[in-house]
């Protein structure tokens, strides 16, 4: 990294990459108000900047390696697998079961990283992140973070997260058929911003018995997510953005957010942006949650609202929720619970974890297994026979599981 | 953006950071310095989960046709591009479908996109589309690649040239007026600003690819000020390339020589029209405007499509259209994104599958049919070998 140009107080570095030359200008202090027209002015006197160059990703892993792997057209996928703690074990046992029967091309590479278990370290870190470069697919548990303070504020679960830049976490709220709830045809996306926000873990105690929390909003994270959510909708014909805030309170931060979210609303004119305020939204959640179509938030809020809307349909064992960033993409449960209560007992509820199995196919361009196993699973719950506990039945892990895997076989033929 | 706009945002941002104020009014000022540069806002790539999102604008005639064939090809060899297709209807008045697909194309930064229809018989205001597009996204550079392939039989070989043509002023500007009744005037633009853009991008160009000669093609003993400028500016940006051999050359002998002897010429840099016309003499020369793919660079977005821009209305829907232009132009794309193995991998396949004489379309001499030649690509991509995890 060369220095470029050190004045006005901002240092522009230049950082050169591997192939044919292609330079990145990068200003190493994010002045907030600097925009385009302070690097327009800082690039003009040297002429390097090239044509048509922009970092295809935003994550800090940019070097030689991000080439993707050469096209597979009928071989075995590798998929990273971090079981997490909790009923995370039994849910991929569950699918690896499917997935073995319904002979998905699929190989798990496992990685045990565990914090409450003594099984977390930065080596075990690192093994997964080379293990997710090479294999840009995971599915996972939810790795407990213990609740005291042992030194370190960032959990591993947020530090993976950060250094995958797993930026945008999508849980799709969809009512499942056959099971009736209070609300019924739901069909709700809730995109949360994962990296900053509340999340940043930014704390300290200048004065002792007062603690300073830091919450932090980036210009560039918000219209990241934003972009996101409003290409997400475009993907999938939604019709309308609702960007969820308390910017009355939070006038600067939640106030970003809310103008990030409204610049990047202009470049999709046919899709409606709305914004609403928390507390109204939980409010109007609960009341009349068909009004939403994609909703999109910072990370706590995103937190309670997941939670919320999973609740509406059926609960934690019931939600898919995938994570992604500009490379990388993480399938787990839409609602992360670790759920120790039911450790050993077989009465965790695996459609949560067998649906996101089934994203994560389609993901991988699996299109016939993903809906083998999704229609399995719908088809099963739909039928009523076969229950979990959380959805009112008697049946164990092991029998929800075995009945999955029987109407895997007796798919119709088409 | 003007020099002079960012010294004015400069210096609103240095008072707030020098004075160290720390009150709320300090840090709001720099959010509202950066309302005035909302409109050049470019948002961060669409890549999600190792994904791309690229817009698709299918066009008119044999376009829809041949994208098709290329989406079907990026499925099977698992291409991670997902593509956003946004129609235009050429018969259409109203500029909302243009617009929505530039809008699109700002969303997405990269296209791929057949040709637009204009239809010469609609009233004046109803500008060419594909212009409209040009102009809009400010794609200045047309990058044209004219190599003889392997397997197609041309009465010149090892032909290897570059074109680079600038792609939005010159006689492309859509100003003309009829002061006087039968008198028409049809202004060609040339700026200062411009021709100094694409020279720098020729030289650019021919520098990362080892090039060693660029060669300016103009009419400036006739239009001695528009293309003198052209000329000009060319020699300005050549001197700051002291390895590279600059020459400039007038367009009638320019045509001459192409289809006399091309194999002097590396690499072309020219104005709009004359672009134009010399690009679509290197396409015949090289096996004809089935073969040749372009692409549309400005700063910050590309839009991948054939060279020579035909709509082939005569040729639609009867699949006897020549895939490789299309497929090669999505090659380009993916070089564009990085997907560097994929582009080489689906090239490789492309080319092979050329010098198989029997799968000629009808352009080239042979009988065969698109969809065969399309089918054949695939199996040689097949036949490249499942590439598993192992060999990683």
């Amino acid at each position: 990294m060369r220095t470029l140009i050190k004045g006005y107080g901002i240092r522009f570095d230049i950082m050169v990459f591997g192939k044919a030359g292609k330079f990145h200008v990068v200003p190493t202090l994010l002045n907030i108000g600097a925009g385009l027209g302070l690097m327009g002015l800082g690039l003009s006197g040297v002429r390097l900047q090239p044509l048509c160059v922009r970092s295809l990703s935003l994550t800090a892993s940019q070097n030689a390696t991000l080439e993707s792997p050469p096209a597979r057209a009928d071989s075995t996928f590798k998929v990273t697998m971090v079981p997490g703690d909790g009923v995370g074990p039994e849910l991929m046992t569950a699918v690896k079961e499917v997935f073995k029967s319904g002979d998905v091309p699929v190989e798990f590479e496992e990685f045990h990283l565990s914090e409450v278990q003594n099984m977390a370290s930065e080596e075990k870190l690192n093994e997964v992140l080379t293990s997710m470069k090479n294999n840009r697919v995971a599915i996972k548990g939810k790795i407990h973070t213990p609740m005291e303070y042992k030194g370190e504020l960032a959990s591993y679960e947020m530090r993976l997260r950060r250094k995958l830049d797993l930026f945008a976490n999508v849980v799709h709220v969809n009512s499942l058929p056959g099971y009736s709830t209070r609300h019924n045809n739901l069909d709700l996306v809730i995109i949360r911003e994962q990296t900053e926000g509340e999340y940043s873990s930014l704390e300290h105690e200048s004065v002792s018995g007062v603690v300073e929390c830091l919450k932090i909003i980036t210009r560039e994270k918000s219209r990241r997510i934003a972009k996101f959510a409003f290409d997400y909708a475009t993907k999938k014909g939604r019709s309308k953005v609702t960007a969820v805030h308390k910017a009355n309170i939070m006038k600067l931060g939640d106030g970003l957010f809310l103008q990030s979210c409204a610049e990047v609303a202009e470049l999709y004119p046919k899709i409606k942006y709305e914004n609403i305020i928390i507390d109204n939204c939980c409010m109007q959640l609960v009341q009349n949650p068909y009004q939403f179509d994609v909703l999109v938030m910072p990370n706590l809020y995103g937190n309670i609202i997941d939670n919320l809307a999973a609740g509406l349909v059926g609960g934690a064992g019931v939600v898919p929720g995938e994570s992604y960033s500009a490379e990388y993409a993480v399938f787990e449960t839409g609602a992360r619970h670790p759920f120790a209560q039911a450790v050993g007992r077989n009465i965790a509820n695996p459609t949560a974890m067998l649906l996101s199995a089934a994203n994560m196919l389609r993901h991988l361009n699996l299109e016939y297994h993903s809906n083998m196993v999704s229609e399995a699973v719908k088809r099963v719950i739909k039928q009523g026979k076969v229950r979990t506990r959380d959805l009112g039945g008697y049946s164990t892990t092991g029998d929800f599981v075995r009945a999955v895997v029987a109407n895997l076989r007796h798919r119709p033929l088409h | 953006m003007s020099a002079a706009r960012s010294v004015l945002s400069l210096s609103k941002i240095l008072q707030p950071w020098t004075g160290l104020k720390g009150s709320t009014v300090s840090v709001m000022r720099p959010v509202m310095c950066t309302r005035r540069e909302k409109s050049s806002y470019t948002p961060p790539p669409a890549k999600y989960g190792g994904r791309h999102t690229v817009t698709l604008i299918p066009g008119d005639g044999i376009g829809p046709e041949l994208l098709n064939h290329a989406q079907e090809l990026f499925r099977f060899c698992c291409v991670p591009v997902d593509f956003e297709v946004v129609n235009v209807d050429s018969s259409l008045t109203s500029e909302d479908e243009i617009n929505n697909a530039v809008t699109a194309i700002r969303r997405n930064g990269v296209a791929l996109k057949g040709n637009i229809e204009t239809n010469h018989n609609l009233p004046p205001s109803h500008k060419s589309r594909n212009n409209l597009l040009r102009t809009s996204l400010d794609l200045y550079a047309n990058v044209m690649h004219c190599q003889t392939l392997p397997g197609v039989q041309t009465r010149h070989k090892d032909i290897d040239i570059i074109i680079i043509r600038e792609n939005t002023e010159g006689e492309y500007s859509s100003l003309e007026h009829e002061n006087v009744p039968g008198v028409v005037e049809s202004l060609k633009i040339i700026t200062r600003v411009n021709s100094l853009r694409i020279a720098e991008y020729a030289f650019r160009q021919a520098r990362e690819k080892g090039r060693r000669r660029v060669t300016a093609v103009h009419k400036a003993n006739i239009m001695k000020l528009g293309d003198g400028l052209f000329l000009q500016c060319c020699k300005e940006v050549a001197a700051g390339y002291p390895d590279i051999t600059f020459d400039n050359m007038i367009v009638d002998n320019t045509t001459m020589q192409l289809v006399s002897k091309p194999q002097q010429f590396d690499v072309m840099v020219m104005p709009n029209l004359y672009g134009n016309v010399v690009s679509n003499v290197c396409a015949g020369l090289v096996g004809g405007p089935g073969l040749v793919p372009g692409a549309n660079y400005g700063k910050d977005y590309a839009v991948f499509e054939t060279a020579t821009r035909n709509t082939g209305k005569s040729i639609a829907n009867k699949n006897i259209a020549n895939p490789t232009a299309t497929l090669l132009a999505s090659c380009l794309m993916l070089d564009h994104l990085g997907l560097h193995d994929y582009a080489s991998m689906i090239r490789k396949a492309i080319l092979r599958t050329l010098s198989e004489t029997r799968l000629h379309t009808a352009d080239l001499g042979g009988q065969g049919t698109t969809s065969e030649v399309v089918q054949s690509i695939m199996k040689e991509v097949q036949k490249g070998g499942p590439l598993t995890s192992e060999k990683i």
